[in-house]
């Protein structure tokens, strides 16, 4: 762990003790949890107790004090998902997996935890895995999930990639469309939204057919550049929460319409993406 | 300053004093765990709760924390808050059954049972200690950790903490641990062998307003004297 880079997310929040919740989340996504180094320096740099920021820190189920593994494991036993058979599905995972709840397997590949609802009750028993989406899933499919994440996705990714087709989508946080129908690119509406990099600031189009890659800016970004989205209705920011296999940059999450999610890296020129659709 | 009435009596005080504050000052007793002088109110025990307002929309409000405000009606012994005050020591027992402090205060307030699962837990999160320790041991070395359920007072990642000068604080305002009660009775029993006070016009169903304390009791008779 190095304490310059965890300095320099505590300079990036102004250094004070308002910004302590940012600054935790971000170093929970730069290391996976939070070191108990890391949680002494931001003590230390905002002037803020260690017991007050140990305190946060344990408050919030999305911190973890422990290493996680990479694939995050997230079952539901919700309301909704439990009279759909959820335990069923966590004790499957369990099993599968060989540890409990908040547990991480020791080879470092999968953390599993319960959670008490995510707001997709309709789509019960449901399980997140990396921030996919899985519906419905009964106890046969659990070691298929498990299987396909161990591998990754890229076998479902490059069948994606042949197949071109428009799709739409709108923002995860107003669920406001960004199709711009007065603006075709590919012949189809595209997709608009805000960026910002370097101190610029303005609008980006996206064909929305997917697989074209094709984009067109108000300014001229560098290659490899990494920007910022937002949303141009509710200005949210649209980065997600995984990063890009490809590049490790964020990812930006859209949702697209008739369910699921469309996940693109947000440096330019790198053409990691993923799709889900519910 | 800010005219009130507490009791039925008319009462003044300074902008920003407490209710509990002002009802000590004027001698009406109201029972306190999380509460020390020289330490940031909290509202954690909920064992300071009065009545205000009236009617459909009196409530109950920690006097620990409310301030008083300009024609306010408190009434700090009335049998809502007095029933409440009951279930809230009942629950702290079950929480914290040894708490001599807690049993002598169970006692005092009349409480006969205690309905509920004991839990042996042994702390009841009044922050005392936290507070001792950041604010006049100007130490920070404990604060509370988690939440619901899993909330505890203790270091950060439970090991020594270098901010602690062992200066004992902590366990001196502790109203858990610093003495345990010895009753020899069986589980639940609330022993009331220290105190054995019983508060004398509770059972009176003629007024909202009783100094339950004093005999005879002064809001009564001012009461009478105004009929």
């Amino acid at each position: 762990m190095k304490t310059l880079d965890v300095q320099n997310i505590v300079k990036k929040h102004a250094g004070n003790a308002g910004g302590l919740l940012g600054i935790l989340q971000e170093i929970q996504v730069r290391y996976g949890y939070l070191p108990q180094e890391a949680l002494r320096i931001v003590s230390e740099s905002i002037g803020y107790p260690l017991v007050d920021v140990y305190g946060v820190a344990t408050f919030y189920r999305s911190f973890s004090l422990e290493p996680r593994g990479k694939h995050l494991c997230s079952v539901c036993l919700g309301t909704a998902c439990h009279v759909r058979g959820a335990p069923k599905i966590y004790r499957e995972f369990k099993n599968h997996l060989g540890i409990e709840a908040g547990q991480t397997t020791p080879d470092r590949e999968f953390t599993l935890e319960t959670v008490n609802c995510l707001g997709a009750c309709a789509l019960g028993p449901v399980v997140v895995v990396d921030g996919r989406y899985f519906p419905s899933v009964n106890s046969t499919q659990v070691e298929e999930i498990i299987e396909q994440t161990r591998h990754g996705f890229d076998v479902e990714l490059i069948r994606g990639d042949e197949r071109v087709f428009p799709v739409e989508v709108s923002c995860h946080r107003c669920n406001h469309s960004l199709m711009d129908p007065g603006y075709l690119l590919d012949g189809y509406p595209s997709i608009r939204v805000t960026v910002s990099f370097r101190r610029k600031h303005g609008w980006l189009r996206l064909s929305s057919l997917y697989g074209s890659h094709r984009v067109e800016s108000e300014y001229e970004i560098p290659l490899n550049e990494v920007v910022s989205f937002f949303c141009p209705h509710c200005h949210a920011e649209l980065t997600g929460p995984t990063v890009c296999a490809v590049c490790g940059a964020a990812m930006v999450q859209m949702i697209v319409r008739g369910g699921g999610t469309v996940q693109i890296c947000s440096r330019h020129g790198c053409k990691g993406h993923l799709l889900d659709v519910a | 300053m800010i005219t009130f009435t507490i009791n039925g009596l008319k009462a003044s005080a300074e902008r920003g004093t407490t209710i509990l504050e002002a009802a000590r000052f004027l001698g009406f007793p109201i029972p306190t765990l999380c509460h020390m002088e020289g330490l940031t109110p909290y509202g954690a025990c909920r064992l300071c709760i009065v009545e205000i307002g009236e009617g459909e929309n009196a409530k109950l409000v920690t006097s620990c924390t409310y301030p008083v405000e300009e024609g306010l009606k408190v009434r700090t012994a009335s049998r809502r808050v007095v029933r409440a005050r009951k279930m809230i020591l009942e629950l702290l027992l079950a929480s914290s059954p040894q708490s001599k402090t807690i049993q002598d205060l169970a006692a005092a307030h009349d409480v006969r049972q205690q309905r509920f699962r004991q839990e042996y837990e042994d702390c009841i999160l009044c922050g005392l200690c936290v507070r001792m320790c950041k604010e006049q041991m100007v130490a920070g070395a404990i604060g509370f950790r988690g939440r619901g359920e899993d909330r505890s007072v203790g270091t950060p990642f439970d090991i020594k903490s270098e901010k602690c000068r062992l200066c004992g604080g902590c366990i001196y305002v502790c109203p858990v641990c610093q003495l345990r009660c010895t009753y020899t009775e069986p589980e639940k029993a609330i022993c009331g062998g220290c105190a054995n006070l019983s508060p004398p016009c509770i059972e009176k169903d003629r007024f909202n307003d009783i100094m339950c304390y004093m005999d005879p009791c002064v809001a009564c008779e001012i009461k009478e004297n105004e009929e």
